[in-house]
């Protein structure tokens, strides 16, 4: 569904090390995920492509002539790829990473919105706290290209002189002189917020996404249910209860979540029997979410894909042709289901350390958005039963820890087949079909 | 609803700014919109209080700052108020209180009410505050024209005074009036300052789910004058045999109903008419016939009702009468074995009414539950009534926002439809099951019984699973 009718262009505002960079990524993540085509453009980056090499802090003097050529260059040729992406290439949203610090040059890059036929939005990061920054330095700073050939002290010494040449040109968004502006301004990581004339429905998602997500650290566990009946049957969807190796399982998540020693742990399970009784072998408090129930398979339901190819052999060559969009008749598609959890991303956002215990197309649609999957990966993710996933946050993406919990199962995943005609053969599309009993 | 297990402790909103700056038009709307998403919710007017305590009202005398015998009133009332806000919260279960405040002043907040012994011993609540700033003097104006002139505190006065008066009791609140500093005094306080109706918006430490949730709504309402229409699908082929759920086309009286419809909506020339429909076919095919673009949306489909989908009433009394009867207990909760409740639908159709909000002139084409949720929420019905509000065939609501709550004009398009209301029945059912448990709301983590072997159920429409056990197994198929 598009929502958008013009592009819309997000300028970030704000000194080096306030998080530009991963708000935007996270932001870009976070829109393509829900299917909205979204790129951003790193000025830094085609500095670095263009000077080679970095020497120090001196590049952004604000009297240097040549440097300041050099990045006014830069920050051209990036809107220029934001017209190409935005204008010829289909896309809806195109991010903006830079200082974008003086009046002056968010002028310029609103005359280029308004030229071009976009909508500009200002994301603004504001931040005074002096442990802030130094941790964003540590963070993302000192394993910068521009920084691989100096110890960490030299980095730092270095980035807070870079960080000193913004300050004295520094015109933070005004509630006065900026009232016509379209912005939100972040102020110290989230503890207040100002916003200014939201324009339409995607800015109203972004803001609302902006101010739910936090940097506290914690860690997200994903895992699926048991081994359930219909599993070792190789059925999809239906209600089945927990396997015998599925109790085990179950057991096994107890001790690895005991042993795991998590500060706060919230549980969540979906509607299903599986999941509930999975969560239930925890002891813990655990809450269920109807929308975290598996993708509805529709007039396939508790069928084994050998089922469903001698009685829908269309549907199945469809499916495989696009997995993603394919919709089971009567069912949902991949696009559904990622559209139906969106709220549970920004829960998890808002949450810190969580265990979801899902299904495998719920599981890959979280999963995709996590470590940022586009749409044609997302459907063959692989997510085995009896396996957690532990993703931690850590600089602009997220650190996956796979963890098997050494209690078998069967094999439920089903690679794309060569063969995705409407015409093959039977044996062309089961090829791929795991074993079952 | 799934809201509501996302509250721990009950929180308290407390409105703050000068007269006719939308208080309590945000109160009242704030306050359905948690109710309708399943959030216990209840307004506190000091006004009302006010009003209470001193019987007529002579002039704008009583608000002056240095007016100490009403200054005592109005102390008084505010803790008279926060006795009742403490009875709503602790006894009567409720979630969030809204409590209007006349002024923010630091006598009554600091060192006042909020630190006064009957405050602290409130349960451990979260104090939220949402501050309305004005300057638009054209905004007050149309604000005290639309909403003051009517008060009862002006019961025969003409215009020009109620407005001088109000006018003149505004200025002896901004002799006191100290809005939200979020830099300093007031930097660990959670609140929202909405400025000039939501142009720009300051949000300061949002502590929690429901917090962010209220923000999330004050940003996308607005005031903009515009009108919503409701309607059902044209008459469908099910409609007529009395079939429920499926995804059957339209009859011919309902084409004709599209035929009409679409002169309807072009006799009223509305200016830029959005129309949304389901994703089923006899939404679709209304809209078709309207000749203009349409959007479709999947959450506005029909409730699901798993296995009694494509049944008539009298082949579900006959073939699942416990399950029927139990539905006439409690038809907002109850949800149908493999389908869904009127309170999950409620729940899937929370972005539907976000984004309503945000939009101008609407044209809405549902099915008959999804009307009936569409409607609580405009005309603030409760969820009792809710799953039995008249939602008719071949018949347009149009909602049109008036001062604090909703016009509602019926046009019905003169074409014949079948009638699909059941009203509840009077007469005690008496094929009740032996112990009947309430169909209580599915809450966190509850330990499901020992799961009844899986009957295989026949699944249509992708939202709805079989619920839990609840009940004791359910009734064979065959």
């Amino acid at each position: 569904v598009c929502m958008t009718n013009c592009p819309t262009l997000i300028v970030m505002v704000g000194l080096p090390a306030r998080g530009k960079t991963y708000i935007s990524k996270k932001l870009t993540r976070y829109l393509n995920w829900i299917g909205v085509p979204t790129k951003e453009f790193n000025v830094g980056q085609y500095r670095r492509d263009l000077v080679k090499k970095y020497k120090s802090f001196e590049f952004f003097l604000p009297d240097n002539e040549e440097g300041l050529k050099i990045r006014k260059q830069c920050a051209l040729a990036a809107l220029n790829d934001v017209r190409q992406y935005l204008s010829e290439e289909n896309g809806h949203v195109a991010v903006f990473d830079a200082t974008n610090t003086t009046r002056e040059r968010r002028e310029t890059i609103y005359k280029f919105g308004e030229e071009n036929g976009y909508k500009t939005f200002f994301v603004e990061s504001v931040c005074v706290d002096p442990e802030v920054i130094a941790a964003n330095i540590v963070q993302v700073k000192l394993g910068s290209p521009d920084y691989v050939d100096c110890s960490n002290d030299e980095a730092t010494e270095d980035f807070m002189k870079r960080i000193e040449c913004y300050k004295n040109s520094y015109e933070t968004l005004d509630e006065t002189l900026d009232k016509d502006l379209s912005y939100i301004k972040i102020m110290d990581v989230g503890r207040s917020y100002l916003v200014n004339r939201v324009m339409d429905h995607i800015q109203s998602r972004i803001v609302y996404y902006l101010m739910n997500i936090h940097v506290t650290p914690r860690s997200i566990y994903l895992c699926r249910h048991g081994e359930s009946e219909l599993n070792l049957k190789g059925r999809i969807g239906g209600d089945p209860g927990l396997s015998v190796r599925g109790k085990e399982f179950a057991k096994s998540l107890a001790r690895f979540i005991n042993e795991q020693n998590i500060k706060d742990l919230k549980v969540w399970t979906s509607q299903m029997k599986r999941t509930i009784q999975t969560a239930e072998a925890l002891g813990v408090p655990y809450e269920q979410w109807k929308v975290l129930n598996e993708i509805d398979a529709g007039v396939c339901e508790e069928m084994t894909y050998e089922e469903i190819q001698e009685n829908y052999p269309l549907e199945f060559a469809l499916r495989d042709q696009d997995k993603y969009r394919y919709r089971y008749p009567k069912g949902e598609s991949y696009e559904d289901l990622v559209q139906r959890l969106e709220p549970v991303i920004m829960e998890l956002e808002r949450q810190e350390n969580v265990l979801v215990i899902c299904h495998q197309a719920v599981m890959r649609c979280l999963l995709a958005y996590f470590l940022d999957k586009p749409a044609e990966q997302l459907p063959y993710l692989k997510c085995p039963l009896h396996t957690v996933l532990k993703l931690t946050p850590v600089a602009y993406g997220c650190k996956v820890e796979s963890i098997f919990l050494n209690v078998e199962a069967v094999n439920t995943h089903r690679d794309k087949p060569e063969n995705v005609d409407i015409s093959r053969p039977p044996e062309d599309a089961l090829v791929t079909v795991p074993a079952h009993q | 609803a799934w809201a509501s297990y996302m509250t721990n402790s009950p929180t308290l909103i407390v409105m703050i700014g000068l007269p006719a700056r939308g208080k309590t038009y945000v109160s009242k709307k704030l306050t359905r919109y948690l109710n309708w998403i399943g959030v216990p919710t209840k307004v506190f007017n000091l006004g009302v209080y006010r009003r209470e305590a001193v019987k007529s009202y002579k002039s704008y005398d009583f608000f002056r700052h240095d007016n100490k015998e009403a200054m005592e009133i109005r102390k008084r009332c505010a803790l008279v108020a926060l006795e009742d806000v403490k009875a709503y919260l602790l006894e009567e279960c409720g979630q969030i209180a809204v409590r209007l405040s006349w002024t923010n002043s630091r006598v009554l907040i600091r060192g006042g009410v909020l630190d006064s012994p009957k405050y602290s011993s409130l349960p451990s609540s979260q104090v939220f505050f949402v501050e309305s700033v004005c300057d638009d003097p054209e905004v007050i104006a149309a604000n005290i024209l639309e909403v003051k002139v009517s008060s009862p505190d002006y019961p025969e006065r003409n215009r020009e005074n109620v407005m001088d008066d109000f006018l003149k009791r505004i200025e002896c609140y901004k002799v006191t009036y100290q809005p939200l500093d979020p830099d300093a005094y007031d930097k660990d306080l959670s609140f929202i300052k909405v400025i000039n109706v939501g142009q720009r918006f300051l949000v300061n430490r949002v502590q929690d789910y429901i917090q962010s949730k209220i923000v999330y709504y004050l940003m996308n309402i607005h005031v903009q004058p515009r009108t919503i229409y409701l309607c059902r699908h044209g008459e469908s082929e099910y409609n007529l045999v009395g079939k429920i759920g499926g995804d059957s086309g339209l009859s011919p009286r309902g084409k004709q109903f599209a035929q009409a419809l679409k002169k309807f909506i072009e006799e009223q020339e509305i200016v830029d008419l959005k129309v949304w429909t389901s994703q089923l076919k006899r939404t679709i095919q209304t809209a078709e016939s309207l000749g203009v673009t349409y959007e479709q949306w999947k959450i506005l489909n029909e409730i699901d009702a798993g296995v009694c989908e494509e049944m008539t009433y009298a082949e579900i009394e006959a073939k699942y009468p416990d399950e029927f009867a139990l539905r006439d207990q409690e038809k907002y909760l109850y949800r149908y074995p493999g389908g869904e409740s009127y309170q999950d639908l409620v729940q899937r159709l929370e972005p539907v009414i976000m984004e309503l909000e945000r939009q101008g002139n609407i044209l809405v084409i549902s099915h008959q539950a999804v009307m009936r949720c569409l409607l609580a929420y405009f005309l603030d019905k409760s969820a009792d009534e809710l799953p039995y509000l008249r939602c008719p065939l071949h018949t347009i609501l149009k909602l049109t926002p008036v001062a604090y709550g909703c016009k509602v004009e019926t046009i019905t398009l003169n074409v014949e439809a079948v009638n699909t209301h059941r009203d509840k029945p009077s007469l005690p059912s008496n094929n009740l099951p032996a112990n009947p448990t309430p169909v209580r709301m599915r809450r966190n983590s509850f330990t499901p019984r020992a799961s009844a072997d899986t009957v295989k159920r026949p699944r249509h429409y992708s939202v709805g699973s079989k619920p839990l056990d609840l009940l004791g197994p359910f009734p064979p198929l065959e």
